[in-house]
């Protein structure tokens, strides 16, 4: 059977190609005038946290002229995700999709950009290298350095000098984030410590309280957090009496007194940047990074409980960020075993590419990645 | 069908002395009647949310139709999702046999995926037909070995199946995350830990001429065993037996305790093999992915079944085409996902209500006589 040139598997693949045809032609980039861009969530799209911020980004760009929206939520990291990307580019035209999970990434984009080279893939996480299709691409953004801001913040908010920090797992953007946070905090009071409790994944709501008990009965006072849903963190830590810092989106809305601040992200600066290339027939760019002077994360508005004192130091380490090339993580540095991670005289902006494989907290951090 | 006709009154003085149905039609009868008019039932309390919410109940039927059903993209979707399904369920239809509830089958599922990726790593440079063989094997072994657990605990220390099963799910889901996070860790997988992605020729591929991949095939053979085992063999009427009264089966002579091995070892080696599946034809490694509720879903299905290994197969296409259509739903009628969610579990209430129409419908409906055994 196999030695026919004309096979069932060939026949179908023929079938398919000609049945495409029309719908490659109408997404072409150069006649692209309207375009659907299809948004794919991990999550619920209200989860308060990093789902929602994607929403949030996409509810951004809904009325711009031309661009039609469709989302989809509470898509697992399986071939799921295959099946969603193909029925929105089949049943809904989406030419331009955006998988948002960082778990989508590989194998599941790279395989459907490979098998839909017409539709445009941009996943969030910063995977994307030159080996993979030229029509996939990854943006990210370097949060760190506002969660530093928020330590800051923290550092004068604290009475106890013991900060807790309730994270999902010891993988480098969360060691960044925890070191970033205690760092600013110590640059307020060197004698502050951030207590770090994993809860080895990234939605344990029962875990999370758990934890955020357990951090205030050892005097914790301000909490923040690095799990893709929030809510119950703050709910529990701010129940408990304590402030807290939030985190992927705003949560001042669960606790308007006692949120102090946030690092958030601000998707549509991004899906802007996206949509507006692709209805206007540019190529988009495969690999997009930025920070806060690219105004891709933002610090939520200060609460009302946030002293004078607090504003002025935050704002004026912002406006030192908003510059460029601001460097949080810089020598001399010891992680919290007492080892040298940073020479003296070292500084690693947020771009370096050595924060990218951290596997150490610092000085200051109660915790083990271990 | 057979039956119906070999059991039809061949006398009319027969068919005065016995009712209008035999005993083995009226229950095949019912057994597909009561589950489908619960499905009915279900669908159309749905449609009555739907509705409450201010939507179109014939929109969403229609969707679902389309979606998980309706066009040759649709059915391969549906089964794509119902694959890791079959398996799953027969985890929970198979202990179900000897009257034992075990919930617990995606603990068998994370782990059959862990030790496929370990075993497949560890093979790396082997022809694929080898490679593929072990894992697979690996995977039944420790599924097998996890949910067997459960079995013997029950059998030797008395302990409850259903509570054991759900909290050794949560241990198997530990140690998966421990060994990708630790030992079995790809160094290079930074922010999403996983094992080392398995080599090229040990990857599971699609049904050809289908996007489906062969995991769909092997589930819907694993169910026809099954069913062929339950009802074609002694060991099955065996099993039947024990699970109809385990005391009267060991004083007959059957080897209770060593069925109730067997079947929570088979059942946990169907649980695994839908991981080593997910891992050699979905994932391409083992990590944090695998823990997508496909235990669950499983549990789900088997009852809508009625832990009949047959029936799983319809069951499964259905809750896979709800699944694939959930998406569609989802996008065009901008309803949350939980939608699907609430749809899933009317539907199980509705089944599991329907359980007490059983022996009572056909009388009610004027066929069988009232009390008819």
């Amino acid at each position: 059977m196999t030695m026919l040139p004309l096979n069932r598997r060939r026949f179908l693949m023929a079938g398919a190609a000609l049945g495409a045809s029309p719908l490659l032609m109408r997404v072409s980039p150069a006649a692209a005038a309207s375009l659907t861009a299809g948004f794919i969530y991990v999550g619920p799209r209200d989860d308060f946290g990093y789902n929602q911020s994607h929403a949030e980004g996409a509810a951004a760009i809904k009325d711009m002229a031309g661009l039609t929206i469709t989302e989809e939520e509470n898509v697992a990291e399986s071939d799921a995700v295959v099946k969603t990307m193909e029925s929105m580019i089949q049943l809904d035209g989406a030419s331009l999709l955006f998988p948002t999970s960082f778990g989508y990434y590989k194998p599941f984009v790279v395989d459907t950009a490979k098998q839909y080279p017409d539709v445009e893939f941009r996943h969030c996480g910063g995977l994307w290298t030159p080996k993979d299709p030229k029509n996939a691409g990854s943006y990210f953004g370097y949060i760190g350095t506002a969660q530093y801001i928020c330590g800051i913040v923290a550092g004068h908010m604290t009475k106890s000098k013991r900060l807790g920090f309730v994270a999902a797992k010891p993988i480098p953007q969360v060691l960044m984030n925890i070191n970033a946070y205690t760092l600013g905090a110590r640059s307020v009071d060197p004698s502050i410590k951030t207590q770090v409790i994993f809860t080895g994944d990234w939605a344990m709501p029962v875990k999370e309280a758990e934890a955020v008990n357990a951090l205030v009965d050892q005097g914790a006072d301000v909490l923040t957090c690095h799990v893709d849903s929030p809510k119950v963190f703050v709910q529990t830590a701010t129940g408990r009496g304590a402030f807290v810092s939030g985190y992927h989106t705003s949560q001042a809305p669960l606790a308007p007194q006692k949120y102090l601040t946030g690092a958030e992200w601000h998707w549509a600066t991004v899906y802007k940047m996206f949509a507006e290339k692709a209805l206007a027939g540019q190529p988009l760019p495969n690999f997009v990074r930025g920070g806060l002077a690219e105004d891709f994360v933002k610090i939520s508005p200060y609460g009302p409980a946030v002293t004078e004192a607090a504003r002025k130091q935050a704002d004026a380490v912002k406006a030192e960020v908003m510059k460029g090339g601001y460097a949080v993580i810089k020598g001399p540095l010891k992680d919290n075993k007492g080892n040298t991670v940073v020479a003296a005289g070292k500084a690693y902006p947020e771009t370096a590419i050595e924060l990218e494989t951290m596997d150490y907290l610092v000085e200051g951090v109660i915790g083990s990645t271990s | 069908m057979s039956e119906m006709q070999s059991t039809l009154p061949t006398s009319t003085i027969e068919a005065r002395r016995r009712p209008f149905l035999g005993e083995v039609a009226r229950r095949r009868l019912e057994a597909i009647l009561i589950p489908l008019l619960a499905l009915i039932i279900g669908l159309g309390l749905f449609g009555v949310f739907i509705a409450l919410v201010g939507k179109s109940p014939e929109a969403f039927y229609y969707l679902v139709y389309r979606g998980g059903f309706g066009t040759w993209f649709s059915l391969q979707n549906t089964m794509t999702r119902t694959a890791p399904l079959l398996l799953t369920a027969l985890c929970v239809a198979l202990p179900a046999q000897l009257g034992l509830i075990v919930i617990g089958g995606e603990g068998a599922f994370v782990l059959g995926g862990l030790a496929a990726a370990a075993t497949g790593t560890w093979l790396a440079g082997a022809p694929g037909v080898v490679g593929i063989a072990a894992m697979a094997l690996a995977g039944m072994a420790l599924g097998g070995l996890w949910i067997g657990a459960v079995g013997a605990l029950r059998h030797y220390r008395g302990v409850n199946e259903t509570i054991s099963s759900l909290l050794m799910a949560y241990i198997a889901i530990a140690l998966m995350q421990h060994f990708v996070e630790g030992p079995l860790r790809d160094p290079a997988s930074l922010n999403k830990p996983s094992t080392p992605p398995l080599p090229g020729n040990f990857r599971i591929g699609d049904i050809p001429g289908m996007d489906v991949h062969w995991g769909f095939a092997v589930g819907v053979v694993a169910c026809l065993v099954a069913g062929f085992v339950m009802s074609r063999t002694t060991f099955g009427f065996a099993a039947r037996i024990a699970g109809g009264n385990a005391r009267a089966a060991a004083v007959q002579g059957l080897p209770v305790g060593r069925l109730i091995l067997a079947f929570t070892a088979a059942a946990g080696a169907a649980a695994g093999l839908a991981g080593v599946i997910d891992v050699a034809a979905v994932q391409g490694s083992a990590n944090a992915s695998l823990i997508a509720g496909y235990g669950y879903t499983g549990i789900l299905i088997a009852f809508l079944a009625r832990q009949n290994p047959l029936a799983i197969i319809p069951m499964a296409l259905l809750i896979g085409g709800i699944e694939a259509a959930g998406g569609l739903v989802q996008r065009r009628m901008d309803l949350p996902d939980a939608t699907v969610l609430v749809l899933q579990g009317i539907l199980f209430v509705a089944i599991l209500v329907s359980e007490t129409l059983s022996g009572r419908l056909l009388p009610a409906l004027g066929l069988t006589r009232k009390g008819a055994p």
